[in-house]
């Protein structure tokens, strides 16, 4: 083994990350109202308790509804950013990509303030499509830069052959370009999704009240009697993220496979 | 036709596909990202009226963000809190990318970045109230140091406290840190280091002469990528911070939403980002120093 002390480290490291996460199944199944040890017993009753939730399964709904439309829009408009970038020199590119990406880097709480104040001001009533268009703001930036690397890596000489056989901008685009970042758009829609459905802050400031999950397990963090099933709930959630962001990883791995670029690691 | 017309009108071709390519994008991030920042930072300057807002042009927000005590310790709070977590977590990252970029086996590098990154994509919500289940009065920490005899009253000073704020947010954002330096460690030339031990420096010293300075833009990169976005954050602060741990989100959150003082909390919400703008362009300053050497 390579960099004993090194790894020592490292896997000590991973079990700080995972720490809290480790905890969530063991209260999930833990037949006790107060999260603490000891353990009292197995139960499966605060997964049964999710079944009659009418909030809740409102909530889920409202979730679903927004994050499916998140990735598709999102990752619609990082088609179309990361081909221009990655493809095209044109003025303003620097200005332009900077803005689209900046909220990368903006705190969300800034971009939930100031989109609330907007539409307010327009008359807008907050509703799921009030988030929507927020979260379509932040997952945007995400779904380029893994877009982008999916663009990068496509020759371009492939195109011009097609070109040359007659083909329309169009038509290469359909059966050539796009099939080969199809890996890359599918790991940017699994992407986008996660983290739509996993956003809090501007879905708590725009969502008005059309609770969404996020929104309606913070509501619940104030009652001390549901926190069992937050733990149930929360379990779910984090092992659906796992097996997204699994499949996330298999289609980017895929696409650089299939383009024959060398793997440089993580999503970022 | 002459090769200069034909250039030229390539050019003009390619600008006018890469904008229209771009523009959904751009437009969509003009109507929604730019011109409400611009409103915002229009509205710090007017004056909250009863049930309106009046339109009066004034600096007296600002005043009122930067010299009421009570605004000017949560500001000052939020910059120390986040450049301590930014100190801890990138101090803790930079081994363990030395560790996945140096001693791990290439063929298992991408396993170890998708481990190191799951934690990050799954319900930061659900993170950040677990570790106030953990530190509370009732938590884990407390009913295992009770059970186990270590000791006999719980402790109160783990939880709803500005260290509580550092540690939860530095969990959260400790796989932030360390991509940014892997990526930077990725890029040096193995053959530097060798030269450096043939020239007869030992490993710890090539690695702070040769190493360290290579990496540093990554290191940079970390900072902000920590930094920026812990001075804004809400959760945290909200759930385990009590009210000593109060950050300018949470602040900016009062303005809008329950005190509905739409220019203070406007005011507020661009001094923030004037914070967080001069502190990383001090970071990006510090990093052309080690770019200039790197070309």
């Amino acid at each position: 083994m390579r960099g004993g002390g090194f790894r020592i480290y490292a896997l000590f490291y991973l079990l700080f990350l995972y720490a809290p996460i480790i905890l969530l199944p063991l209260f999930a199944f833990n037949d006790a109202t107060v999260i603490a040890f000891p353990l009292s017993g197995f139960t499966t009753k605060w997964f049964g308790e999710m079944a009659n939730n009418p909030p809740l399964h409102a909530a889920v709904k409202n979730s679903l509804i927004i994050a499916v439309s998140v990735s598709i829009l999102s990752t619609t408009l990082g088609v179309f950013a990361a081909r221009a970038s990655t493809r095209f020199n044109f003025p303003f590119k620097g200005g332009l990509m900077g803005l689209i990406m900046l909220p990368l880097v903006l705190p969300e709480i800034i971009v939930a303030v100031s989109l609330l104040v907007v539409l307010l001001g327009l008359g807008v009533n907050l509703s799921i499509f009030t988030v929507i268009l927020g979260h379509v703001l932040v997952c945007t930036p995400f779904c380029i830069a893994i877009l982008s690397s999916a663009f990068q890596s496509l020759d371009r000489s492939l195109e011009e052959a097609a070109y040359d056989l007659g083909e329309t901008p169009f038509s290469t685009f359909r059966l050539i370009i796009l099939p080969l970042v199809m890996p890359g758009i599918i790991s940017s829609l699994l992407i986008s999704f996660t983290i739509s459905l996993d956003e809090f802050i501007i879905a708590f400031f725009l969502a008005g009240t059309e609770a969404t999950l996020p929104v309606y397990i913070f509501s619940q963090f104030r009652f001390p009697q549901s926190v069992p099933v937050i733990m149930a709930l929360g379990t779910i959630l984090v092992c659906l993220s796992i097996v997204l962001l699994s499949l996330a990883e298999f289609f980017r791995r895929r696409g650089i496979a299939r383009s024959g670029a060398k793997d440089t690691g993580g999503f970022l | 036709m002459s090769s200069d017309g034909v250039l030229t009108r390539l050019g003009r071709s390619e600008a006018a596909s890469g904008l229209a390519m771009i523009s959904p994008t751009a437009v969509y991030a003009i109507l929604l990202l730019a011109a409400p920042l611009g409103t915002i930072f229009l509205y710090s300057f007017l004056t909250d009226g009863y049930l309106e807002i009046i339109r009066e042009f004034t600096f007296a927000n600002y005043v009122e963000a930067w010299t009421n005590e009570l605004y000017r310790t949560v500001m000052l709070r939020s910059l120390f809190v986040s450049l301590t977590v930014t100190l801890v977590t990138v101090l803790l990252a930079f081994p363990v990318a030395y560790f996945v970029s140096f001693h791990v086996d290439p063929s298992k590098k991408a396993l170890w970045l998708f481990l190191i990154t799951i934690p990050f994509w799954t319900s930061y919500l659900i993170r950040v109230f677990l570790w106030k289940v953990i530190l509370g009065y009732n938590g884990v920490v407390n009913s295992a140091l009770l059970w186990t005899g270590i000791t006999s009253e719980p402790l109160q000073w783990i939880n709803y406290n500005v260290g509580a704020v550092v540690l939860t947010l530095a969990h959260a954002y400790a796989p932030f840190a360390i991509l940014p330096i892997f990526v930077a460690l990725e890029k040096i030339d193995r053959s530097l280091l060798e030269a450096g031990q043939d020239l007869g420096e030992s490993r710890f010293s090539t690695f702070l002469r040769v190493t360290l300075p290579l990496a540093m833009p990554g290191v940079i990169a970390s900072v902000l990528i920590v930094f920026i976005p812990t001075i804004g954050d809400y959760v945290t602060p909200q759930l385990v911070g009590g009210p000593e741990g109060r950050m300018v989100a949470n602040l900016i959150q009062l303005q809008y939403l329950k005190l509905d003082n739409y220019p203070l909390g406007s005011a507020i919400a661009v001094s923030a980002m004037a914070i967080v703008t001069a502190v990383s362009l001090l970071f990006l300053f510090w990093n052309r120093r080690y770019l200039k050497g790197n070309k």
